[in-house]
């Protein structure tokens, strides 16, 4: 059984059909590419899968539960977490409140012990703050602890909100184009980010991303969409030589 | 600059960054309990009446600072606090269960309330709680055989195991309730901001989708923000009923939910601080407008001549100058000034520069 | 007879609310503020042409204080956003709302100052005339109030559905970074629309003052304006006016049939109706943001 299975889905806003009978899996361990030129429903897979949208029809099941059965709240709890296309952080709290964020699918206390702080809190939260750090530590952001995020430079935001859904101790992250806007160097850190995502913690990985050298760098399937229909799947060389992507991309030939 | 050397999370999950922060707080906490043999007993009522108005800024702030939802219909929950606890005593309830009940029932009613209101977002939601705070008015005037109606509600001294607590008999066995409370209130805040709860709110308040991603229940969230703000408001409301001995259905008027969320801002969203800071500024400008007035009237002549409006005047202006020029209020300014003698000659003009962004529109919300 | 009688005057009320409510609804539709003081725009436009018309002030003619007081409001609108709103580009509605109410008080305090606190009424051409439909009175004040407020909301809805300027506006509001990248100068299309609510908040007044008196706490009229915008819709113009009439039609209605009380109660029963059925308002579309 896959971990992540995405059946027949389809999804229309009004007369457009964003997502159109798309079906793949993702297997435990892997990392999965979702690759294709702007409007292809890439990011709209991705709000599939996090419960923002309702599908018009299919079914979308992780690691043995409907999802489709759950609150967009309830994702997490089963292993799930994100980042997000155009940076959706908590702009107005630390680094480290960010992180901490993240363990929330992990909270056992309830409001009582905690306006109290009782003891049980006070575990929790060494508790959190430990697991925290060893993301911290993970992708270098030591510096920035304490820096409130709307001081922060693009780059390191991005780092960020791949620390904040690492803290949710995901087993399975989905990054949405996770080195947009990122320079050479910042790219090529995330590309062994990544790769160390998958080897030292044992997290899949699915990630929506239009650079094709991290794409084929990392990951060990891609599929091709346009107009939220599946073009073509395999190992990044497969694809990026497959005629209806290289059409997709470049148009028809004359 | 004081660098700490932290090797403990305790160190950072603790209120308190080192032990002399500690005792500036504990020598702040020294002197108000002090307060009555320092003060004459006008000003002793008037701190009194800041520490109250603290109180409720403390439950707006829960909802409207830490979890970003505009109440501009706080007044009605005072309202509720004030009432509900009065009516319990006259029922024979002793304080102090009367007093917590009044607190709890406030914030049962605050997150029954919510409930509809979850869907609406910001503006929607601040003309929402306006219009409550219009109805209770009414609703106040209507259930007359429970509120008194526009006759209102007198309240004498309670008592609070064998003392009589009376704001005009006992002043400073009242101030210090009020104080006890505020402490109480205060430290249960600051748990709260340094747990889960507290941080799924800011969340809340900064991005509603990634909140959801990360697993916090927007709507679940949201209901337990209104109760704990409202109860915490209707606490306020009910030593604002003490306070002022007789109230009636005007007493918790619109413009007292105005000027809450008001003070708030004027003392900085987001911080426990801007409450207090805020609550100072309520509660003392009256007075000092006062004296400025006389000192005026002393030179340029023309007698006590009472302007209706000024106090609001003054109070929207102002307002209007924080919001343009210094958004985060006398906690943020505050801040600012800290950090310039912590990194002197260091501090840069430009540290806390706000980052101008384009509206995008919520309307397809 | 007596419910039509009703009618019409409840008709006339809600024409004021209506055109109140239609000066939020066109900044917001442009700038996606809330302007809370409109009321009190509404209520300083009165007092400027009671100051200009009234014998005891200026006395001016009626027509000839008419353009110049809209004129002056127009002119107050635009300073405003040029001096004051403008320095909250892309701040957060809350903030803009709070400015606004802080506006307000402000607003009122001068008016106190200048005017006094005494209710006064504008001195009109119209005053005191009645019509007489075979037993059903009617204010030629109420009536020049209806016929105005139609008017200017037909006027309004073509100037944004059907002119370059009011859809530049409105795509404005949607996103003002997009707006401004497709050339359109948002900065002076804001400065416009606020000078616009100013005149349209002082014909309102000058309605108000015309059918009763004004003092500076009239201003606070302005909520239950913004709760008949809400009810109506707050995107829509003809929305506003509809949302305007229905509060004014069911005051009267409420105090006639229920109890004197009620007719407070029932416009913000209704509007705690609207928003927790209908959170968008009456009239309005909605449809779900794009994450």
């Amino acid at each position: 059984m896959s971990l992540l299975e995405i059946e027949n889905v389809t999804l229309k806003f009004g007369g457009l059909t964003a997502v159109d009978d798309l079906s793949f899996s993702v297997e435990e361990g892997e990392v999965f590419a979702i690759v294709g030129p702007n409007g292809a429903g890439k990011s709209t897979v991705f709000n599939l899968i996090s419960r923002f949208y309702d599908p018009y029809a299919g079914s979308i099941r992780f690691d043995g539960h409907d999802l489709l059965q759950v609150k967009p709240s309830g994702v997490a709890a089963y292993g799930v977490a994100r980042t997000f296309q155009n940076i959706e952080l908590f702009e107005h709290a630390t680094v480290l409140q960010n992180l901490l964020v993240g363990r929330h699918r992990h909270r056992k206390t309830n409001v009582l012990s905690e306006i109290f702080f009782t003891p049980s809190a006070r575990r929790q939260e060494i508790e959190n703050r430990e697991k925290v750090e060893e993301v911290i530590d993970f992708l270098d952001l030591q510096a920035y602890r304490d820096k409130m995020i709307a001081g922060l430079p693009y780059g390191v935001r991005k780092v960020v909100e791949v620390a904040r859904a690492l803290s949710t101790d995901p087993k399975l992250l989905l990054l949405d184009e996770p080195a947009s806007g990122l320079s050479v160097e910042e790219t090529t850190d995330m590309r062994w980010w990544i790769d160390d995502i998958r080897r030292q913690m044992g997290i899949t990985v699915l990630m929506v991303e239009h650079d094709m050298g991290l794409v084929s760098g990392v990951s060990d399937r891609v599929l091709a969409m346009a107009d939220g229909a599946k073009l073509a799947m395999g190992t990044p060389a497969e694809v990026q030589s497959h005629p209806d992507v290289i059409e997709a991309y470049l148009g028809h030939a004359a | 600059m004081r660098i700490v050397f932290k090797t403990d999370y305790m160190q950072d999950i603790r209120p308190w960054k080192d032990g002399f922060q500690l005792s500036l707080y504990l020598i702040l906490l020294a002197i108000a309990v002090a307060a009555p043999y320092l003060l004459d007993i006008f000003y002793l009522g008037e701190l009194t009446n800041v520490l109250i108005w603290a109180i409720a800024g403390l439950g707006l702030m829960v909802l409207t600072g830490h979890t970003g939802q505009a109440s501009l219909g706080h007044a009605a929950f005072l309202a509720i606090g004030c009432y509900s606890n009065v009516i319990l005593i006259e029922q024979g309830v002793p304080f102090i269960i009367a007093f917590p009940l009044a607190g709890l029932l406030t914030g049962v009613i605050g997150a029954t309330i919510a409930i509809p209101a979850l869907r609406l977002h910001g503006i929607y939601l601040a003309i929402f709680t306006l219009a409550l705070s219009i109805l209770m008015d009414d609703v106040i005037v209507l259930s007359e055989p429970i509120t008194g109606g526009v006759a209102g509600k007198y309240i004498a001294g309670v008592d609070l195991l064998g003392l009589t607590i009376d704001r005009w008999g006992t002043p400073i066995l009242f101030y210090w309730l009020t104080l006890a409370i505020t402490v109480i209130v205060t430290l249960g805040y600051i748990n709260l901001l340094r747990t889960s709860l507290g941080r799924s709110f800011i969340a809340v308040r900064d991005s509603e989708v990634s909140a959801q991603a990360m697993g916090v229940d927007i709507a679940k969230t949201k209901t337990v923000s209104f109760g704990l703000s409202c109860m915490v408001t209707g606490w306020a409301g009910a030593l604002m009923g003490l306070y002022s001995g007789a109230f009636n259905n005007e007493t918790f008027s619109v413009v007292i939910s105005i000027q809450l969320l008001m003070m708030i801002v004027i003392g900085g969203l987001g911080s426990i601080h801007g409450a207090f800071f805020g609550a100072v500024v309520i509660g003392f400008l009256p007075q000092f407008l006062s004296i400025a007035k006389e000192n005026v009237s002393a030179v340029f002549g023309g007698g006590s001549v009472a302007i209706p409006g000024l106090e609001f005047g003054i109070f929207g202006m102002i307002l209007i100058l924080f919001i343009l020029f210094e958004p985060m209020g006398l906690y943020g300014r505050w801040l600012k000034i800290r950090t310039f003698f912590e990194l002197f000659p260091f501090y840069r003009k430009d540290m806390f520069k706000r980052q101008k962004s384009y509206l995008k529109t919520e309307r397809l919300r | 007879m007596e419910n039509l009688q009703l009618l019409i005057s409840g008709l006339a009320n809600g024409c004021v609310y209506g055109l109140i409510a239609l000066g939020f609804v066109l900044i917001y539709k442009a700038t996606e503020a809330v302007n809370f003081a409109q009321g009190d725009f509404m209520m300083l436009g009165a007092f400027v042409t009671i100051g200009l018309t009234n014998t005891e002030y200026m006395g001016l003619p009626f027509m000839v204080a008419l353009p110049i007081s809209i004129g002056l409001m127009a002119l107050l609108g635009y300073l405003l956003d040029r001096f004051v709103i403008r320095q909250m580009f892309g701040e957060s509605q809350v903030a803009v709302v709070i400015l606004t109410i802080s506006l307000g008080f402000v607003i009122r305090f001068v008016a106190g100052l200048i005017w006094g606190h005494n209710p006064q009424t504008l001195q009109n051409p119209l005053a005191g005339k009645d019509l007489n439909f075979g037993g059903l009175v009617l204010g030629m004040e109420d009536v020049a109030v209806i016929i105005v407020t139609v008017l200017l909301t037909t006027v309004l809805f073509a100037f944004f559905n059907r002119t370059k300027l009011g859809l530049a506006m409105q795509a404005s509001s949607q996103n003002q970074l997009a707006a401004y990248y497709m050339g359109i100068p948002v900065k002076r299309v804001q400065g416009f629309i606020w000078a616009l609510a100013g005149a349209v908040a002082c014909i309102a007044g000058i309605l108000f003052a015309a059918k009763g008196a004004v003092d500076p706490n009239t201003g606070l009229l302005g909520i239950k304006a913004f709760a008949a915008a809400v009810i109506g819709g707050f995107g829509s113009l003809p929305g506003a006016l509809m949302g305007g009439l229905i509060v004014g039609v069911i005051e009267p209605f409420a105090s006639r049939y229920i109890a004197a009380g009620y007719s407070q109660v029932a416009p913000y029963a209704l509007l705690l109706a609207v928003l927790v059925f209908r959170p968008h308002g009456l009239f309005s579309q909605v449809r779900v943001k794009k994450v």
